[in-house]
């Protein structure tokens, strides 16, 4: 843990590594555009989005090499985001429903009220 | 050691740096400010996609297409949303160069930290003046934030707000670079004794918005 302590010196070589896979990594994603689409390509889309992610988090921001305090109050809290997307997406499809039934029903006549 | 010792260890070390009355992260404040910083970004950022998630649910009128709308023909030849993929690449050299830039710092190689900073910078300014091309190309094509002419109205607020939001950061990392780069060049942190922090610090805003650009690629443009 003493370099923590020191700043953060690694050898170039990792630096070189990640890089070039990021590279690999962005060519995958871009070619996930050419396949239709449904789970094999969100699937793809979301792996190599989590990868590349995980990648500058961990080795160019050098996460991977910080004491566990830091690692975990930074990376802990946006765990909370994931109960934000699920709400949200659920309201998206109810919001969804009500406008597929408000706005595209058959018009109800006068006498009907 | 066993793994089981180690996780042991590991999780020891957190009740260490909280209850010993005394500084709890090991890094310069100055690093743990930035962090605390890109964690309330990850916030807002967050919030813009899942807003963007939530009109694109909400919508029963199709979404424009990315693939087709982003697509630009070059040398006659068709490519959808190439432009995205080259800022993309853009900005992961970008990226590289800054990993380097730190590197050197740290090593008191003034002269190359500074110069790799400095072509950090300048892939910043490239990518934003991509950014640049594709706004206007698409407001030229009639896309603003209340409407579009290739579907769902949405589109543009979404694309306008997420997009206009990261450029910023990219613009303000660019002269925060800059800056930084000078200071370097200039031998302002030899008064320190040498301490070159500031190049990690500038580099993980410099990454974060590399990030960043990883999730609304992802998101915005191949979804």
């Amino acid at each position: 843990m003493a370099e923590a302590a020191h700043g953060q010196q690694h050898p170039l070589k990792i630096y070189f590594v990640i890089w070039a896979l990021l590279f690999v990594l962005s060519a995958f994603s871009y070619f996930t555009d050419f396949l239709d689409h449904g789970p094999l390509r969100w699937g793809l889309i979301l792996l190599f989005m989590f990868l590349k992610a995980g990648f500058i988090v961990a080795i160019f921001m050098h996460m991977a090499w910080e004491r566990l305090a830091l690692i975990y109050a930074i990376l802990g809290p946006p765990v909370l985001l994931l109960f934000l997307i699920g709400l949200m997406a659920v309201e998206g499809d109810y919001t969804e429903v009500i406008r597929l039934d408000s706005f595209s029903a058959p018009i109800v006549p006068e006498s009907a009220h | 050691m066993t793994a089981a010792e180690a996780r042991a260890g590991a999780w020891r070390s957190i009740s260490d740096d909280w209850s010993a009355d005394k500084q709890t992260f090991h890094v310069p404040w100055g690093k743990a400010m930035m962090w605390i910083f890109l964690l309330s970004d990850t916030f807002i950022f967050t919030c813009f996609l899942v807003s963007y998630m939530n009109v694109r649910i909400s919508t029963p009128v199709p979404w424009p297409n990315p693939s087709e709308v982003f697509a630009l023909t070059l040398f006659g030849i068709y490519m959808p949303l190439v432009l995205i993929a080259i800022m993309t690449f853009v900005l992961i050299t970008s990226s590289g160069t800054m990993a380097l830039a730190v590197n050197y710092g740290y090593r008191g190689d003034r002269g190359r930290a500074a110069a790799l900073m400095l072509i950090t910078a300048a892939f910043g300014a490239t990518f934003v003046g991509m950014q640049a091309f594709e706004w206007s190309k698409l407001i030229e094509e009639g896309v603003r934030p209340w409407t579009n002419p290739f579907g769902a109205q949405q589109f543009g607020a979404s694309f306008f707000m997420i997009t206009g939001f990261h450029g910023l950061h990219v613009s303000a990392g660019v002269i925060y670079l800059v800056i930084v780069a000078l200071k370097v060049l200039r031998g302002d942190y030899e008064r320190g004794g040498g301490n070159y922090e500031i190049v990690e610090i500038a580099g993980l805003y410099w990454h974060f918005v590399d990030l960043v650009w990883v999730f609304i690629f992802a998101f915005f443009y191949l979804w």
